[in-house]
């Protein structure tokens, strides 16, 4: 696909996709890679950073070093699954709706809509603290606010498509209405779907990091938000249990947005060739 | 120009009843989430405290045993004469902490948009001059970096640094708790505590606005009467700002106003970090009390103001767009 050529064309993506893939290998082998259980509590509290605790402990006695790559393990597979679940959710509504352009079509953006109007992250914190804020929970939650985005684009997507007439032909052929839709809207909506996921994932991971911060995430889940949220009440006597939780994210982060700002620009070729 | 005005009232008009009939809807939201939840909806209402009597009190003040459209239409009419309910926690109105904490909030949000829509703007015209030079791409990359750092992380490493490590500035709240200072002092005190958190929650914000205006000042840059107005003999920053930035400032207005609700979300985590008294602190502080009342009138405040916001960026961007003017 496209995308491989535009990473290897721009030593940012190519750079934001190495990075990337570091953070992906350190979730998926965290059990492995981990010197030790990170939520393992023991009496060697907040110990800066040794030979033996490379980035410390914390109050508890717990290994930092452990604590972020598994970290790492709970906001990726967070990541993924809530951008997983909101774009399906999204890319049926927005598909159907898009297409369809009557009564359907308004009836699903007024109940898109509602969920687009109180503030987001206030939505989600009011949600988290009504029904508990386990790890399935965080996800439903996450979900449920994030799939009105991707329904918006499909379906400025799937209106523009529409416009450049070839849809009319395969209706002219007759062609039912599933099979325009998974035969000939699809692929062309895939590309702009799956940058839009790589972006979302990271929005995705801010908000997954800020509740957990807040308190509101599951404790017998270590990750990066949790870290902090502990971190707070410690800085004076362990800088390393805010420290290095941070550098973790924001790395994170850096590379996602890098990665699909790169992508972005190579979908869009207004951009291409003004901003350089 | 009477055409003008009179466009401009209809469209005052119309964007009110919008908003109204959305802060109407957000009632209906709130009522709902209320009924939506796991247990008895008298624990939100009234929250935990686990007093018999005002339960039966609440049970009865908001007819909970009546079908949920006679509900909401109470809820509705409880809501407008200003009854968001009754803390236990605080022992006071809910309108009153909320109403109490709210200045705290809006000094550090308004300072913070200021500084990020300043910061923001000067950063994006300097890239947008010369674009692909040095500069651009530094402040580029840097608007990348800003931009990645999480609002929270971002504060407290700026507190372990220039506060505890340092001594720059002071490390929470919003007042010397042990000095009683009057006047000028007192002002002195308050913005040296400001001054952490203001800027920690600008940062995000005005990589944001740097990148867009940017990008909206290629656009703008790129015109022909930039070139006339260069070969005019004008200086540059006159160009740049009285020109190129005029045009571009729309999009820009218009984003500032929308995002009020992200800053709203950025406020309460560096209220979080800074110990800063205002509605993050107390949105925090109701949920580990589960005083459902205090955060059920939070969240309705909040949307509330991101509507007004709303509505006050489309009348701004009504009046400042010229192309509007003449329909």
């Amino acid at each position: 696909m496209e995308f491989w050529r535009t990473i290897k064309e721009s030593k940012v993506a190519m750079a934001a996709t190495l990075l990337l893939a570091f953070f992906l290998l350190l979730a998926i082998f965290a059990g492995q890679l981990a010197p030790r259980d990170p939520l393992k509590t023991g009496d060697k509290a907040l110990q800066s950073p040794s030979g033996d605790y490379w980035f410390g402990t914390d109050d508890l006695g717990r290994d930092v070093f452990s604590g972020v790559i598994h970290g790492a393990r709970t906001s990726i597979s967070i990541g993924i699954i809530v951008a997983l679940l909101s774009n399906l959710l999204g890319l049926a509504i927005g598909l159907v709706a898009g297409y369809a352009s009557n009564w359907l079509d308004d009836l699903l953006m007024r109940f898109t809509e509602l969920f687009l109007i109180p503030p987001r992250f206030f939505l989600i914190l009011i949600i988290a603290a009504i029904y508990g804020s386990s790890y399935f929970n965080l996800i439903l939650v996450l979900s449920l606010t994030l799939w009105p985005l991707t329904a918006r684009l499909v379906r400025a997507e799937v209106l523009a498509l529409k416009k450049r007439g070839f849809i009319e032909a395969a209706r002219a052929l007759g062609a039912s209405h599933r099979r325009i839709m998974i035969r000939e809207i699809l692929p062309n909506i895939l590309p702009l779907l799956i940058t839009n996921a790589m972006l979302k994932i990271g929005t995705i991971i801010l908000l997954e990091a800020s509740l957990e911060f807040l308190g509101l995430g599951d404790p017998s889940q270590i990750s990066w938000g949790y870290m902090l949220h502990s971190g707070q009440h410690y800085m004076r006597d362990g800088w390393w249990m805010v420290v290095f939780p941070s550098l973790a994210i924001s790395l994170l982060l850096l590379a996602l947005n890098l990665l699909g700002d790169e992508l972005n620009k190579a979908l869009d070729p207004k951009l291409r060739g003004r901003l350089t | 120009m009477r055409g003008f005005s009179q466009q401009y009232s209809r469209f005052i008009i119309r964007r009110l009843w919008q908003s109204l009939a959305l802060i109407l809807l957000l009632i209906a939201i709130n009522f709902f989430l209320i009924h939506l939840a796991p247990g008895d909806p008298v624990t939100l209402l009234a929250g935990q405290s686990g007093d018999e009597k005002y339960y039966e009190f609440i049970r009865a003040k908001f007819r909970l045993d009546q079908p949920l459209t006679t509900q909401l239409w109470i809820y509705y009419q409880n809501i407008l004469r200003g009854d968001l309910g009754y803390s236990f926690n605080y022992q006071q109105s809910v309108a009153a902490v909320v109403f109490s904490r709210l200045p705290a909030t809006l000094l550090l949000m308004m300072t913070a948009l200021l500084l990020s829509a300043l910061g923001g703007i000067f950063f994006g015209v300097q890239a947008s001059h010369q674009a692909g030079s040095l500069t651009d791409r530094s402040i580029t990359l840097f608007t990348a970096i800003a931009y990645a750092i999480p609002t929270f992380c971002l504060g407290q490493l700026a507190l372990l640094v220039l506060s505890l490590h340092f001594n720059l500035f002071p490390a929470q709240g919003m007042m010397s708790a042990n000095r009683e200072l009057h006047g000028a002092a007192r002002w002195l005190d308050i913005l040296e505590h400001l001054a952490l958190p203001a800027v920690t929650l600008a940062v995000m914000q005005s990589a944001m606005i740097a990148r867009l205006t940017r990008t909206e000042m290629v656009k703008a840059l790129s015109e022909d009467y930039i070139l006339a107005a260069r070969a005019r003999g004008l200086p540059e920053s006159r160009v740049l700002y009285g020109h190129g930035l005029r045009n571009a400032i729309l999009p820009i207005v218009t984003i500032l106003g929308n995002d009020l609700g992200a800053m709203l979300s950025g406020a309460v985590l560096t209220e979080t970090v800074f110990a800063w008294p205002g509605l993050g602190r107390l949105l925090l502080d109701s949920i580990a009390a589960r005083d459902y009342p205090v955060l059920m009138g939070i969240f309705l405040l909040a949307s509330t103001g991101v509507v007004i916001a709303n509505l006050l960026t489309d009348l701004i961007y009504f009046r400042l767009d010229p192309r509007l003017r003449h329909e």
